[in-house]
């Protein structure tokens, strides 16, 4: 019954947290990548000497690519960004860096590309929201005393901001510190901690709706805190699994898959604390809500 | 109960069976050169991106605004072929040519996507992609047979003599070319391909055969000759005829490459995405070494944590994960880093379901059940919880797929394979094999054995919970 007694502080801890992520993401700012924006990156490596970054600029300059961004990675090599250029012009850069260079990876995304990649994830998101609201409407569609079916929604949905605006915030700050940017693995992380975060809080609800149908509790209040005694274990210990998984991959996993897994791994956690810390605090203060009104 | 425990057996040898699968169809098509048809298990590799196996992904926009409507679909079939047709003469494994339709989520564009594995010269690529295939009309080189002067040197070496081609190029190529059809000959039913050219085209042909009576006309495509005929009269109005001793197959595989001369639709290349194969490999490495580091990581906090279910999940779970590789060989499953990553936190997915029937089991053990009761309550009252939490996951996964570009769906269709089966496995064989263990008394061992954690399952008093 901890959670529920203090039920007001955990709320206002989540809800700081939020603040915070919003501030992290307003002052730090999500600078979209090349998948979004269109433009061209390449990777390179040098086989016995690199050059400083001023030798290539002024190497590059000639080509008139516009803007030239280059990054050192590794201990031999550069990291290219430039405007969405021709084939022709990959060559011309190719050459400008010299025969000692060798391109590890190289991506160019024309403009039209990109704006429909921004137009598909806000859809996919768009859609994946609307269909987590009408799934919980549909699983809880029974459950209606004391609070209705649609609150639980509601909540869920709460929570899954909550979820969502966290790693996104701290996903802000790793990009100002490393660089990172908003690319298509960006938004599979937030549209992934969408499904894992929901599952986590209708386990939680799930074990609230057995408790009300069996009975065995006088008030909500207690229902909803005995729930939680009863699943919090299995609440950690399933987000704890995806979180191991997820940590592997994090520290041995490819390197382009490795922001992705810190976001869900911030997702995952955030997602079981939430269902027992935010999502039903919030169940027990709308019902209270409720109750003050009549 | 023997029912139970054979089920439970050849549940258990299957598993060992698709794991031999994987493995042995693993090494067969690793052990495979390069240059032969895959037989037998070696038909089933793992299909690997583009980002793990080094390679070429272009994305081309195809300008349909000067066709009709109706015959955008038909005209983007045809793009496609010819694309087909130019990328195989790469002699790549496994290149996709596929279409991109115009639809609502991609702005209307109708689009041609092009993965080349392995290869990473993407200029040459291009170049080959984008060329017109070259038709010509040849005539026989007039110096052909024409004598060379060949000097010795004093260190004995012969000056190098050069062998004239014995064909010449006219202006006659494929520009010209209206159209090709295949016909049969009326007397002998020998397949014939006629060709129209357009004005100019008969123009020159009508040139070529005037000077060249009793001469061959070579017909070359790509550079390689495809017909000889010889000429027997001048051919005005720009039909031309070639018979040779072609099957009707041959003949047809001729009328379509001559009209896939010039592309149905012209194209424009929009994206270009290339890796190179140590970053590919690199890439591999670290997915296959993660989620080896994560399943142990996992089974070892099962088993710590879950004991006796806990070794039985570890199994189910290691059937879970060969019954997985043999569907991504199988169906098959193109893998990219995301999609190891997908299936990678699967696995995870796949023991929650387990982990959420053990806490039930031991919940009922708790209330004082038995062993056997509080196993079928537990799996019963835990599919629901099961059942939800991953109908959220599998709607994320299902529009991921729908967002379509490669890389988001080698993650989403992992995933959601991942999810499905997950729950098909914790559900069936956890419990199978639970029940083949056939425990029937409660005895201090079985309550360590399915206790979790720190604490045993040891019933406790109904009111000594309820006042805490």
């Amino acid at each position: 019954m901890f959670v529920i007694k203090h039920k007001k502080t955990f709320v206002i801890i989540s809800i700081i947290l939020v603040i915070f992520a919003i501030g992290s993401i307003s002052y730090f700012g999500l600078k979209l990548g090349i998948d979004f924006k269109g433009g061209s990156l390449s990777e390179v490596e040098y086989k016995t000497s690199r050059p400083d970054q001023a030798t290539i600029t002024k190497e590059l300059a000639p080509l008139s690519l516009g803007e030239v961004i280059i990054q050192p990675t590794g201990t031999m090599g550069y990291s290219i960004k430039t405007r969405a250029v021709s084939e022709t012009e990959r060559a011309g850069i190719l050459t400008a860096l010299g025969s000692d260079a060798t391109e590890k990876s190289f991506t160019s995304i024309g403009p039209s590309v990109g704006a429909e990649l921004v137009r598909k994830s806000i859809i996919s998101f768009i859609l994946v929201v609307l269909g987590i609201i009408f799934f919980i409407a549909y699983t809880f569609r029974k459950v209606s005393k004391p609070v209705s079916s649609w609150k639980y929604g509601l909540i869920a949905i709460v929570t899954l901001i909550h979820d969502m605006m966290i790693p996104v915030g701290a996903f802000a700050m790793l990009s100002h510190t490393y660089g990172t940017e908003v690319d298509t693995l960006f938004v599979v992380a937030v549209l992934t901690i969408l499904g894992l975060s929901v599952s986590d809080t209708i386990v939680v609800f799930d074990r609230i709706r057995e408790n009300i149908r069996v009975g065995h509790f006088k008030t909500f209040e207690e229902t909803v805190g005995k729930s939680l005694e009863q699943v919090y274990t299995r609440s950690i210990a399933t987000s704890s699994t995806v979180i191991i998984v997820l940590l592997a991959l994090v520290f041995f996993g490819p390197a382009s898959t490795k922001v992705f897994a810190m976001m869900l791994t911030a997702g995952m956690f955030f997602g079981t604390y939430s269902s027992i810390f935010l999502a039903s605090p919030l169940l027990v203060i709308v019902n209270n809500w409720q109750k003050g009104k009549k | 109960m023997w029912k139970t425990r054979i089920t439970a057996l050849l549940i258990l040898l299957l598993g060992v069976g698709v794991g031999f699968f994987v493995y042995k169809s693993e090494l067969a098509s690793r052990s495979l050169p390069a240059n032969k048809v895959a037989t037998g298990l070696a038909r089933f590799p793992f299909r690997l991106g583009l980002d793990l196996s080094g390679g070429t992904h272009l994305v081309y926009h195809a300008d349909v605004s000067k066709l009709a409507p109706s015959q955008v679909k038909d005209s983007m079939a045809a793009l496609r072929d010819v694309i087909e047709r130019r990328v195989n003469i790469f002699g790549i494994s496994e290149p996709v040519v596929q279409v991109q339709d115009g639809g609502f989520s991609n702005a209307g564009e109708e689009r041609l996507i092009v993965d080349l594995p392995g290869v990473t010269e993407i200029s040459k690529a291009v170049a080959m992609i984008g060329q017109t295939p070259l038709l010509e009309f040849k005539v026989q080189n007039p110096n052909k047979d024409a004598p060379q002067k060949v000097t010795v040197g004093k260190d004995g070496k012969v000056s190098p003599i050069t062998i004239p081609d014995p064909y010449i190029s006219t202006d006659l190529t494929g520009r010209y070319l209206s159209k090709a059809t295949l016909e049969f000959n009326q007397t002998t039913g020998e397949p014939v391909v006629s060709l129209q050219f357009d004005n100019t085209g008969a123009a020159l042909f009508e040139k070529i055969t005037r000077e060249n009576i009793g001469k061959p006309v070579a017909i070359f495509l790509d550079g390689q000759p495809i017909s000889i005929p010889t000429v027997n009269e001048v051919i005005t109005g720009g039909k031309a005829q070639i018979t040779g001793s072609f099957t009707p197959e041959e003949a047809k595989t001729l009328v379509g490459r001559l009209n896939s001369g010039a592309l149905p639709v012209p194209i424009s290349l929009i994206s270009t995405q290339t890796i190179g194969p140590s970053l590919g490999a690199q890439a591999t490495n670290a997915g296959v070494k993660a989620a080896i580091i994560g399943f142990l990581a996992i089974a070892l906090f099962l088993i710590i944590w879950y004991r006796l279910p806990g070794i039985i999940a570890v199994v189910s779970l290691s059937i879970y994960v060969a019954l997985m590789l043999a569907l991504f060989k199988l169906i098959p499953v193109t893998l990219t880093a995301a999609g190891i990553a997908g299936f990678i936190i699967s696995i995870g997915i796949a023991v929650d379901a387990n982990v959420l029937i053990f806490e039930r089991i031991k919940e009922e053990l708790r209330s004082g059940r038995t062993v056997f009761e509080s196993m079928k309550n537990g799996f019963s009252r835990a599919w629901f919880s099961i059942r939800d939490s991953n109908v959220s996951s599998m709607i994320t996964a299902l529009i991921l797929f729908w967002f379509g570009t490669p890389l988001i769906q080698g993650f989403a269709l992992t995933f959601l394979i991942g999810v499905l089966v997950s729950m098909i496995s914790a559900i069936s064989i956890t419990r199978l094999f639970l029940y083949t263990l056939n425990i029937k008394k409660t005895t201090r061992l079985t309550n360590f054995l399915f206790g979790s954690g720190f604490s045993s399952a040891k019933a406790m008093p109904v009111h000594a919970e309820q006042q805490k």
